[in-house]
């Protein structure tokens, strides 16, 4: 039993910490926001020097061949300093997806590309009807000959707008709600009757809802046997999450420290407002939540690719349940605590509220996570 | 980064498995397990069993006698033995004065008092609060006066938990009146059989007699019954209540008292079928689990932080607000789980046996006959041993700093 992290997660940490100060300063982050990517490849190349790309690509890609332990150590830095760029969809769940089939060329040859940030791949998977429940897959694909055609939709998609490749998932048998039947396949950009609407999401991000229409690609372009990618994508789905939650903590952090330094300088009735124990009182709540946040971001990193998948699922739902709730409580009483700032956009307090309540959207909410925790709690 | 304990820690966890599957009884672990009361024989037995095996000094350096067990073998020891239903260890005196008497008290003091805390001999209680000073401690007023080689102590203190049971009781004294409020305070050990001491029981909503007042009324107490010196007692206090608090939350009793809640909500129906099937029901559950889990972890954070250094934030208070509105949250639902059969409230259902006399069968499940009662009493974690509020304060005045 140990939380202490190793010298080279430490340095990974430090480094990422360093670039993110020094090149993602509010300012930064505001004017990449505003601009109609959304991100930035200089950033992007940036990341790819400091091996941020790199870190979870095998190493027979070119990559460091790291884990989610390392990616904890990095994610929260992520959050803090509200990065934009497609760090979570591409450097961590898409290549967790496509290290299920590293043994097969095109994957392969993606995730080398994806090391060195001359590629960005996403996950398509999540439809509007699924809440979040990864077997629920209603497009589909179907064969003909040496090619198959994909119709469906798939519902905001992190980052579909900055990559060259999607991974789309599609029926290839059964019905919605089957674990068998989901293939995945690689989806070029540039596909014919492949429509994005891209738009920000709440926190400034950029998704896409996905439309193929009539999508024909190469039996080549299929990864893996044919019905079988689902444990591939929940795999990823489950990296992603414990990296998401890694990434919440780093923003509720901030959070705290913000609320702290505002409350001892914040003048009203001749003191600091930090004199008021209401208001002590508050931050030590929030103190508590953010600790069993981070908590629950480390059990998250540690079991997230467990074998036992009951396990794991556990895991996951008591880490996102906590996180959420201590996301919303952090978000909503820094907020307040600011006051009147806390409403402006002005402060960086209301955008990271903003990627708080991102979280607590994305991957199933506090609720959603405590009815999956109990029912997995039952039958065991 | 990793979850499971070392091999060592996980031999040293077989250990205590094997020794409270020897040496805990199964009429003790019973009460433990049904929540009925146990008195000063199951108490002083169960020490003197933990002494037997070289453990009666729990967390004391080996020099005095202890077992010289750093905190997470401390830890793994409390989860063990609350999992196992063995009694939660009265703190008056492994936990509280020891260290003090080690710290601060005599050689002598040391040689008389150590070796009986140990054995299971002498029971200690304390004497810390007063009926005007709680939170505010330092504002205590019992005052105790030189004349020759003994104090003579007069006052009144209150929340005296269990001193009906107690041969000894250690007591904060003001001895300098005139001196700022926590420059005049003494730490003095008192024989309760001294003559002018009355303990009178108070009594509590949920029928027990768990807590008293002590009453002083011109106590005589030798000067060698003072710890370290006179006036100095605050700091002895001070270090007697941040002693030792990495293991407040509790996480063995409270994952035992959720075994429990499940065990019980499975077993009860609701139009025929298990409770714990009800969504609303099921979901309450789920969230507390998740809220001990994560609190668990924390625990094991603090743990493995002080490996390398003690902890001197705002740890102790984090784990102690959390983990007793978890206790807290547990008894509530282990009372609702019950439905109608919550209600009956008989003071003798607290007692062992009571509910195995076959003319005396309780209306409802033997189960439910405590719970109401486990629920009233549970609602003092959130105010003894600083309220939640004061460690806000605490946690607070760390990070805020005003």
């Amino acid at each position: 039993m140990n939380f202490e992290f190793s010298d080279e997660q430490r340095q990974l940490h430090d480094a990422v910490e360093r670039y993110l100060t020094e090149q993602y300063s509010f300012d930064r982050y505001q004017s990449i926001n505003r601009s109609a990517a959304g991100w930035d490849p200089s950033i992007w190349r940036g990341l790819a020097e400091l091996g941020v790309l790199a870190i979870t690509v095998p190493a027979a890609q070119g990559g460091l061949g790291f884990g989610p332990l390392e990616t904890l150590a990095m994610m929260g830095d992520c959050g803090r300093s509200l990065l934009l760029e497609p760090v979570l969809s591409s450097a961590v769940i898409a290549t967790a997806a496509l290290r299920a089939f590293a043994d097969e060329t095109p994957a392969s040859l993606l995730l080398a590309g994806m090391a060195t940030g001359e590629k960005i791949a996403v996950l398509a998977h999540f439809e509007s009807d699924a809440r979040f429940e990864s077997q629920w897959v209603t497009t589909r694909a179907r064969r003909s000959g040496d090619s198959y055609r994909l119709d469906g939709h798939k519902a905001v998609v992190m980052h579909a707008g900055a990559a060259d490749t999607l991974l789309v998932s599609a029926r290839t048998a059964g019905e919605a709600g089957d674990a068998s039947g989901v293939s995945l396949f690689l989806v070029p950009r540039a596909a014919p009757g492949l429509v994005l609407d891209v738009y920000p999401i709440v926190d400034g991000q950029r998704a896409a809802d996905v439309y193929l229409q009539n999508v024909e690609l190469p039996a080549s372009s299929r990864l893996g046997p044919e019905g079988e990618a689902l444990a591939a994508v929940d795999a990823a789905l489950d990296i992603g999450l414990a990296a998401l939650c890694a990434d919440a903590v780093g923003v509720m952090q901030a959070l705290v420290d913000a609320t702290v330094d505002y409350v001892r300088q914040r003048q009203q009735f001749g003191q600091p407002i930090g004199r008021f124990q209401a208001l002590q009182h508050r931050i030590a709540d929030m103190l508590i939540h953010l600790e069993q946040a981070r908590s629950m971001s480390y059990l998250a990193a540690m079991r997230c690719t467990a074998e036992d998948v009951g396990e794991r699922r556990r895991a996951l739902s008591a880490a996102k349940a906590v996180i959420g709730q201590a996301g919303r409580f952090v978000g909503q009483q820094a907020v307040q605590l600011h006051g009147g700032m806390g409403m402006t956009d002005e402060l960086k307090v209301s955008h990271w509220f903003k990627r708080l309540t991102a979280v607590q959207l994305m991957f199933g909410d506090s609720d959603t996570h405590l009815q999956r925790f109990a029912a997995l709690t039952r039958v065991r | 980064m990793r979850l499971e304990f070392t091999d060592e820690e996980q031999s040293f966890r077989e250990e205590v498995r094997s020794f409270l599957r020897e040496q805990l009884s199964p009429d003790i672990s019973g009460k433990v397990l049904n929540g009925y009361e146990l008195g000063r024989d199951d108490h002083l037995s169960w020490q003197r069993r933990l002494h037997q095996r070289g453990w009666g000094g729990m967390g004391w350096p080996v020099e005095f006698g202890g077992t010289g067990w750093n905190s997470v073998q401390q830890y793994i020891f409390e989860e063990e033995s609350a999992l196992a239903g063995g009694p939660r260890l009265i703190p008056f005196g492994t936990k509280m004065v020891a260290p003090v008497i080690m710290a601060f008290g005599s050689a002598a003091q040391q040689q008389r008092f150590l070796p009986k805390i140990s054995a299971g001999e002498e029971w200690w209680c304390q004497g810390y609060s007063e009926p005007g000073a709680g939170s505010d401690l330092a504002s205590l007023k019992t005052r105790a006066v030189r004349d020759g080689d003994h104090y003579i102590v007069n006052g009144q203190k209150t929340w005296n938990t269990l001193g009906q049971y107690a041969d000894w009781i250690f007591c904060l004294v003001r001895t300098d009146a005139q001196a700022k409020q926590q420059s005049g305070i003494t730490f003095l050990l008192i024989d309760m059989k001294s003559p002018g001491i009355t303990v009178r029981p108070i009594a509590l909503m949920d029928g027990a007699h768990e807590v008293n007042e002590v009453w002083f009324e011109n106590v005589r107490v030798p000067i060698e019954n003072r710890v370290g010196e006179e006036n100095r007692g605050w700091t002895y206090a001070k270090f007697l209540l941040g002693h030792e608090r990495t293991n407040i939350a509790g996480i063995g009793i409270a994952k035992r008292e959720l075994a429990r809640l499940k065990s019980i909500a499975a077993r009860e129906r609701q139009h025929g079928r298990p409770l714990i099937e009800d969504a609303l029901f099921a979901a309450q559950i789920a969230q507390v689990e998740i809220d001990l889990w994560a609190l668990e972890i924390t625990n094991l954070r603090v743990l493995s932080a002080e490996r390398r250094s003690p902890a001197a934030g705002p740890e102790a208070s984090i784990l102690k607000i959390k983990g007793t509105e978890i206790h807290q949250s547990i008894s509530e639902l282990l009372m609702r789980a019950v439905g109608p059969y919550a209600l009956p409230f008989r003071r003798e259902a607290m007692e062992a046996g009571w509910q195995f006399d076959p003319t005396r069968e309780p209306p409802g499940p033997r189960y439910a006959s405590t719970l109401a009662a486990a629920y009233f009493n549970q609602r003092k974690l959130s105010i003894f041993g600083g309220t939640n509020e004061i460690q806000k304060n605490i946690i607070s005045k760390m990070i805020v700093g005003l």
